[in-house]
């Protein structure tokens, strides 16, 4: 019943309350529900309000320029839509296989950024709630409490994250929007003093990577119903992988499984990604709600991102990660692998992956050449696909014989989990608001669940915590019985 | 044997040869003075401003007004770094300057000269023209979204290529550039990549196509040090552009 607290069926006699905005994920959104009287939860929606517009205005501009424009769409992964508008250019240009330098400086720059962005995401947005407990003191859930209370793991997070940017900073030209990649290829390699710089580093981030995920796995023994139960519930999954099975966050064919495990298409060509993905829209929000085609928009929608990769691929072509992915799958019978919050379990196994991804890339020569960038037959249309870190991302554009962008569609790994994360939201209701009286406690839960899927809800830039909420209650008559006010600082007061 | 004859450039003297401008005779010295329409290599056009300077208490154009002897010029005063801030924010205004995503950005002497100047937001409203890009050249991109009027294209095509293929049109805030011919379009001209107009706009306007970005941010032409440094004779800007 995937949508059985989407639309309430009498909303007129109903109050609303309204999480708005959902803090500590990326850019802006907010949580409505409908209650009746007994605060019986009837209707849950996760909106975005913001409006981006990209694929608009890039119409008209050179195609060369998408790869550093589109980028801005995002300030923490804008290397996965760097990567991804320049996958579809190389389409354009007819760059149909990289020379080993590039593809190689590529993938270096984007396992940069999965480390450097799952390193932000566990540590500063979503340690406080884990480590302290989902309705915990609000003054000090945040990255500054843990920095207190745990100054080493903080310590640890802020470096990874640093190591992330020193990668993408070394390959792009800037730790945010560079501009490395282009049509056919990519515009430096490494120097020998880079690569070396990287290699003396990269040790201890496997070493730290191995860490968090002992303390992910440990927060799950410790707590095992509420983290296995949390939000949970059954939904399909898509995701890349290699031509052999493997996890492949940069390349590979379209692989989607039923909940139930059956595979309903595997290495699916992504240039023609709309034969098996349809958009939905719904009136009360401004992201689409994609879904699989074969089975329709009501039973399509479908999970992308962390938890998707490790549990639908067949393995994780690095050691380390690949035995932390086996520890995963068979955890309680499986059952962290469907858990709404194994996502951050399943997003420290890529961490991982992605270290030791860059260690092994940082032996091969190949990142110092100077073959950077190919040519082929000259196309129309280009489409590239890659594994953000919050899923896969897809870029599409067409492009005239004037080399200008005519069209473009952008569908964002967060807009993949659309639904899923309205699914996840609904049932948090259900299991922790449904009947009780409502505290900010009680209302981080809804939270908590959006930040499993670590959106980013208008693939802008963080929000640390620092926004202030406000929640309302009105009877049906639309009168204020009850407020509550959380400040910039994080402090509630009734109003 | 004549002596050598000089003029005070902000407390330093500078010599000069009869005849040179304020502005030749600090860029041969090897003195910066801001400027964005003036070239070694054409006639001073004087439109930009940028260059103005106090000489002997009054506010010229140093790429128009010729040397004198003893003549004491005022350049990198606050005051006057000031004004330059103001046009340089004016122009970030009045056309569609998005250096985050322009090729141009680092090469650039519009970008370069308000780093410069410090400037740090372009403080008045913006315009938001709309100006459509011609792509139809198959070498060449016009971006005209960039354009800042120095006329550097118009003189270079006219005086050094002998074709006119561009002209300022309109009046005032409405003046423009344009392509000089009938459709408009910069494919129906005689125009060419190898131009020396293809090879002169100071900003991103005229572009040769499939080449944005090819060179690494660290090594384009304002990484390694600032307009002041960079842009002092000699100089031939179009030549370290790309």
């Amino acid at each position: 019943m995937a949508f059985e607290l989407e639309t309430a069926a009498h909303p007129e006699n109903l109050k609303r309350v309204a999480i708005d905005p959902v803090s500590r994920v990326e850019g802006h959104g907010k949580v409505t529900l409908l209650l009746d009287d007994d605060n019986r939860v009837h209707q849950v929606r996760l909106h975005i309000v913001e409006f981006r517009g990209f694929e608009r205005f890039i119409q008209g501009r050179p195609y060369w320029e998408a790869p550093v424009m589109v980028q801005r769409l995002c300030g923490i992964c804008p290397v996965s839509h760097h990567l991804a508008a320049s996958k579809a250019m190389d389409m354009i240009v007819g760059a149909r296989t990289l020379t080993p330098t590039a593809e190689k400086l590529r993938r270096l720059m984007h396992y940069g950024q999965i480390l450097q962005s799952h390193a932000l995401h566990f540590f500063h947005l979503s340690s406080p709630d884990l480590l302290f407990g989902f309705d915990s003191d609000v003054a000090t859930r945040n990255i500054v409490g843990v920095a207190a209370a745990n100054p080493e793991l903080a310590k640890k997070g802020i470096l990874l994250r640093k190591f992330g940017q020193e990668v993408i900073r070394m390959t792009a030209g800037k730790r945010v929007h560079g501009t490395g990649s282009v049509p056919g290829g990519v515009n430096k390699s490494l120097t020998r003093e880079e690569r070396d710089a990287l290699l003396k580093d990269i040790y201890p981030m496997m070493a730290w990577s191995r860490e968090a995920i002992a303390l992910i796995r440990k927060l799950f023994e410790d707590n095992l119903a509420r983290y296995r139960d949390f939000g949970r519930f059954r939904a399909h999954g898509m995701c890349l992988v290699r031509a052999d099975g493997a996890m492949d966050l940069y390349h590979g064919g379209l692989r989607a499984r039923a909940a139930d495990g059956a595979t309903l298409f595997d290495h699916f060509d992504y240039s023609r990604y709309w034969d098996v993905i349809f958009e939905d829209v719904k009136p009360w929000s401004y992201m689409k709600f994609p879904f699989l085609r074969a089975l329709g928009s009501d039973d399509g929608w479908y999970r992308v991102g962390p938890l998707t990769r490790v549990t639908h691929c067949d393995f994780i072509p690095t050691p380390l990660a690949d035995r932390e992915r086996q520890e995963f799958m068979a955890f309680d019978d499986g059952s962290a692998a469907g858990a709404t919050l194994g996502y951050h379990w399943a997003r420290m196994i890529e961490m991982l992956h992605a270290a030791e991804s860059i260690k092994d890339l940082l032996h091969d020569d190949d990142l110092l050449g100077d073959d950077l960038v190919t040519r082929g037959e000259r196309g129309t249309r280009g489409v590239g696909v890659i594994e953000a870190p919050r899923g896969t991302l897809i870029h599409h554009y067409r492009v005239n014989e004037d080399d200008q962008i005519i069209r473009a569609n952008l569908i964002v790994s967060t807009t993949h989990n659309n639904q899923a994360m309205n699914e996840a939201i609904r049932q948090v209701a259900r299991q922790y608001l449904d009947g009780r009286e409502l505290t900010e406690g009680l209302l981080n839960h809804i939270e908590v669940a959006i930040r499993a899927f670590d959106p980013c809800l208008s693939c802008a830039t963080h929000a640390l915590g620092q926004m202030p909420l406000e929640v309302t209650l009105e009877d049906a008559e639309g009168t204020v019985i009850d407020r509550m006010l959380r400040d910039a600082r994080g402090v509630c007061s009734a109003t | 044997m004549s002596e050598t004859q000089t003029f005070s450039l902000d407390g330093e003297d500078v010599p000069f040869a009869p005849g040179q401008t304020v502005m030749q005779a600090a860029q041969a010295a090897g003195r910066w003075i801001p400027h964005l329409c003036w070239h070694p290599d054409f006639e001073a056009h004087g439109s930009c401003k940028l260059c103005t300077v106090r000489a002997n208490g009054r506010l010229v154009a140093a790429c128009t007004v010729a040397a004198q002897p003893g003549m004491a010029v005022e350049n990198r005063t606050p005051d006057l770094d000031g004004r330059r801030q103001t046009l340089l924010q004016m122009l970030f205004v009045e056309g569609n300057h998005f250096c985050p995503s322009c090729e141009k950005s680092g090469n650039c002497l519009l970008q370069a000269t308000a780093y410069e100047m410090g400037m740090m937001t372009p403080h008045f409203d913006m315009f938001y023209p709309d100006r459509p890009v011609d792509a139809s050249h198959p070498e060449t991109l016009l971006d005209f979204n960039r354009c800042i009027l120095c006329a550097l294209c118009v003189r270079a095509s006219r005086d050094a290529d002998g074709k006119n293929v561009f002209a300022l049109s309109g009046r005032g805030i409405r003046s423009h550039l344009i392509v000089n011919h009938e459709s408009g379009r910069l494919a129906d001209t005689d125009f060419a990549a190898t131009d020396r107009a293809a090879n002169i706009c100071p900003v991103g306007v005229i572009l040769p196509k499939r080449r944005g970005f090819a060179v690494p941010i660290g090594r384009r032409k304002y990484d390694p040090a600032p307009a002041s440094v960079v842009d002092v004779v000699p100089v031939k800007h179009e030549e370290e552009a790309r």
